[in-house]
């Protein structure tokens, strides 16, 4: 039961319009240190491109996603009207003015500090103030699910949450807390400096607040994609969900070990001791579990639906998939992006052989592996799976969104495979300007180059995407029936407590944060004189 | 069901979740605070406490008299952002009295017919801190040392503002259309040559660094080799000798003549 369906229709169109504008700004970067160019003289124009580009990509894109699949969830799961539409619209409002006001600086070169700030590199205090306003933005939406799981317990006592609800709600949780070290960052280092208030400021305790952001704003873009695994994919291709709690399981692991373990980001920074650094490892490998817990699960539910389509042997049930189908193409694409980004995933955060990666081409080839192309290809199977819902109307072109779907997930690969690599030769992350004739780097000018390739087709499954999404606005009308998620193999009538509420989970949430980061931020800012002078970037010419 | 029963160790969600989340921060406590210092030699640690500070990052205080002062004098001007950016007339005024002194060299408009620098229009804190350097003796000259030796802090200051204050005066040599050379862009990242306008100018300024339009292309070249050879280290942390010392002749010769070139 979707009605705010303008609402929920504003916000993924926002999100693929700037990621259309975002995803060209990257394709250009790939070109623009590339081989393929022979020569460029403003290094100025790459930083700000990346300024640009992280920002929508990082913050703004899948903050929207979150926002609008999660209004459609509460709608849909709660079968009720979205209490607060007002102050969604005014979350959206936020996110949007947010949005302009920082990238106004950045267009015009006063802001170019990338989307991780890196102080004490300071810019254009607008842009952080509009990093805030989106950050706030997402703060009512915040507010808005927890109240709708609230409004909704208060009538249905003792009724077990519908799963996509509980995973929307654990996000929003995560997103929450995680957003606070960024925040306290921004409020109390970086805007004060960029305002000139203060000259100095402490870049070491303002590493380890983006740290406490850092790792957990990847499980938040995850979970849209992870509510899609459980709650549609099943659905879509005619099965069962294996195990709602196991669901309920994973989604509760990320809220309580996702956050407390961003130090892994940290390893090569002076200022956190090694013993914090340790702990905080030992917790990363504990939020592997989760996810091996939904492949598991995803797996058996895609066993399900083909058994129950005839497919049958050990292997053979695989081919029985509906390969036809684009949420089935989008979900496997997805897993086996996932599969390499986790093998790589596990070098980053192991302590020694992070060092031989760290701040190479390598990091940026992973990420862009686990959320340029795992996360993301999910987004468009929520996309195309919402659509006819939303707009009314039918949405039909499955070639096209196959053909999309495919090239997203070769492009991807084509694009992040070089990238690593070049990373383990060496090649620095976040330079505008690579000397290809240097005998040292000119070994890595064909993969640079290949990378740069698999950006175009990258470029073209978004357009491609884009075009899905205009061709359905305009489509005939057609019914398409209330929207559904899966329905489990066993759904008990019952739950525990435990798998049914948030408080015992937020607790740990706040007391591990406690354990794992009281000490080294009460540290860094008991001890004097560890601030350094800022570096205004794009000041006065 | 009621919430009390959730947070009673009875209920086997709330102690197994609580219990399993406590031991695991508990023994990857012992193990990274205690156990892997204490089985690292180098640390040298008396004792678990010893190896707790270590490893919690509990600052160590720099035994003392480690450092070794140079046998020469080095520049004791702290640079910051906002130095000497306020015009404060009076001072503009002093300084302009103060500067007849300057103009046998750098010209009554602070700009040079002598290959001497052009100081009209130059950073404040520029001027100031080099005639800072060379009153201290971290910038030796045999012109400017003496006329810097009886400067007051104050004279420095204004006589900074004035010729701040004045307008930049192109070079007979003004052509802004020459393009500019690759080191003045990009730099050369392998000799780890940042690019020279990421701190003097068509990229970014960054506080301390001197304007170089319209600079004599003589003077900028002798700079570059003085600094190259060591015979001039006043560069804070030796921000412009290790760059000069990794410059080609050729490489130098062109940002000399490309500047001069600039408005
Ligand atoms: C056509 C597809 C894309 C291409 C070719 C591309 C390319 C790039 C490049 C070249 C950088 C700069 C890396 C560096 O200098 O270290 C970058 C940064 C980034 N990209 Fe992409 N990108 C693409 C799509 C995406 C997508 C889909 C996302 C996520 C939704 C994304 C997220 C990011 C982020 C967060 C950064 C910031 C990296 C940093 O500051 O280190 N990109 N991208
Ligand atoms: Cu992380």
């Amino acid at each position: 039961m979707l009605i705010n369906k303008r609402l929920i229709l504003a916000h993924f169109w926002l999100a693929f319009i700037v990621f259309g504008a975002a995803l060209v700004l990257g394709a250009w970067q790939m070109f623009e240190r590339s081989p393929l160019n022979v020569w460029h003289l403003n290094p100025e124009f790459y930083y700000r491109s990346v300024t640009a580009h992280g920002t929508v990509m990082g913050y703004v894109f899948p903050t929207l996603i979150a926002m609008g699949f999660g209004y459609a969830i509460s709608e849909a799961a709660l079968e009720r009207p979205l209490v607060g539409r007002r102050w969604a619209w005014a979350g959206i409002a936020l996110v949007a003015i947010g949005s302009v006001v920082a990238m106004v600086p950045v267009s015009l070169g006063l802001a170019s500090v990338l989307y991780t700030f890196y102080p004490p590199m300071i810019g254009n205090v607008f842009y952080y103030i509009g990093v805030v306003l989106v950050v706030v933005g997402s703060w009512i939406w915040v507010a808005l699910m927890s109240i709708n799981l609230a409004v909704w317990k208060r009538d249905n006592r003792d009724k077990p949450v519908p799963l996509a609800m509980f995973a929307n709600v654990a996000g929003s949780y995560l997103w929450g807390w995680t957003a606070v070290g960024a925040a306290l960052e921004l409020i109390f280092q970086i805007i004060p400096t960029a305002l000139g208030l203060t000259t100095t400021i402490d870049a070491g305790l303002a590493r380890v607040f983006f740290s406490w952001t850092l790792h957990a704003i990847v499980y938040f873009w995850l979970i849209p994609t992870y509510i899609a695994y459980y709650t549609i994919f099943p659905r879509a291709i005619g099965g069962r969900l294996y195990s709602d709690a196991m669901g309920r399981v994973a989604f509760i692991m990320f809220v309580v070990v996702a956050m407390p373990i961003g130090v892994h980001h940290l390893f090569a920074d002076p200022q956190v001791g090694a013993g914090f650094k340790f702990m905080q490892s030992v917790f990363t490998g504990l939020v592997a579990l989760p996810t091996l817990l939904t492949v598991f699960t995803i797996c058996a539910s895609a066993e399900i639906a083909s058994r129950l389509r005839g497919g049958r042997g050990a292997f053979g049930w695989i081919r029985a998939l509906p390969w036809e189908n684009p949420i089935m193409v989008a979900t496997a694409l997805s897993l086996v992006m996932l599969g390499f980004g986790g093998a790589g995933g596990l070098i980053n955060m192991s302590y020694q052989l992070n060092t031989s990666i760290h701040n190479t081409q390598w990091v940026t080839g992973h990420f862009h592996l686990i959320f340029g192309g795992a996360i993301v290809i999910m987004y468009f199977a929520i996309a195309y799976d919402l659509w006819p819902h939303l707009t009314g109307r039918t949405l039909d072109s499955y070639g096209l969104m196959r053909t999309q779907l495919w090239l997203w997930f070769i492009g991807m690969i084509v694009t992040t495979f070089p990238w690593h690599y070049v990373g383990i030769l060496g090649m620095p992350r976040r330079m505008a300007f690579y000397d290809y004739a240097n005998p040292a780097i000119s070994p890595q000018a064909f993969s640079v180059t290949m990378s740069a390739f698999g950006g175009l087709i990258l470029l073209t499954s978004g357009i491609l995407f884009l075009i899905v999404l205009v061709r359905g606005q305009f489509a005939p009308r057609g019914e398409a029936g209330a929207y559904t998620f899966a329905i489990p193999l066993h759904m008990p009538a019952r739950l525990p407590v435990a798998l049914n509420s948030f408080g015992l989970w937020l607790a740990l949430m706040i007391g591990l944060t406690v354990v794992n980061y009281g000490y080294p931020i009460g540290q860094l800012m008991a001890v004097r004189n560890t601030s350094v002078p800022a570096v205004y970037v794009g000041a006065s010419r | 069901m009621s919430e009390d029963e959730l947070y009673s160790p009875r209920n086997p969600w709330f102690s197994i979740s609580v219990g399993v989340t406590a031991a695991i921060a508990v023994l990857s406590a012992i193990v990274g605070l205690i156990w892997l210092p204490l089985l690292q030699p180098d640390l040298k640690l008396s004792g678990i406490w010893d190896a707790i500070c270590s490893a919690a990052g509990v600052p160590n205080l720099p035994r003392p008299a480690a450092a070794v002062p140079p046998t020469f004098k080095t520049s004791n001007v702290v640079v910051t952002p906002e130095m000497l950016t306020r015009q404060d007339q009076v001072s503009i005024g002093r300084g302009a009295t103060l500067a007849q002194r300057c103009a046998i060299c750098h010209g009554p408009q602070g700009v040079s017919d002598a290959n001497s620098p052009n100081l009209a229009g130059q950073y404040a804190a520029v001027t100031y801190k080099e005639l800072n350097d060379f009153k201290t003796g971290a910038r030796v000259n045999v012109v400017m040392s003496p006329f810097a030796a009886n400067m007051t802090d104050q004279d420095m200051r204004d006589v900074a503002l004035y010729y701040a204050y004045l307008p930049r005066v192109p070079s007979s040599q003004l052509n802004p259309g020459l393009p500019p050379p690759a080191i003045v862009v990009t730099g050369a990242p392998l000799r780890n040559i940042p690019p020279c306008g990421s701190c003097h100018g068509e990229i970014d300024i960054k506080a301390g660094s001197p304007w170089l339009g319209g600079q004599s292309a003589v003077y900028i070249k002798a700079q570059l080799q003085a600094f190259a050879a060591g015979t001039r280290r006043n560069d804070i942390s030796e921000q412009m000798r290790n760059i000069a010392r990794q410059m080609t002749a050729e490489e130098i010769d062109q940002v000399a003549r490309y500047y001069e070139a600039q408005p």
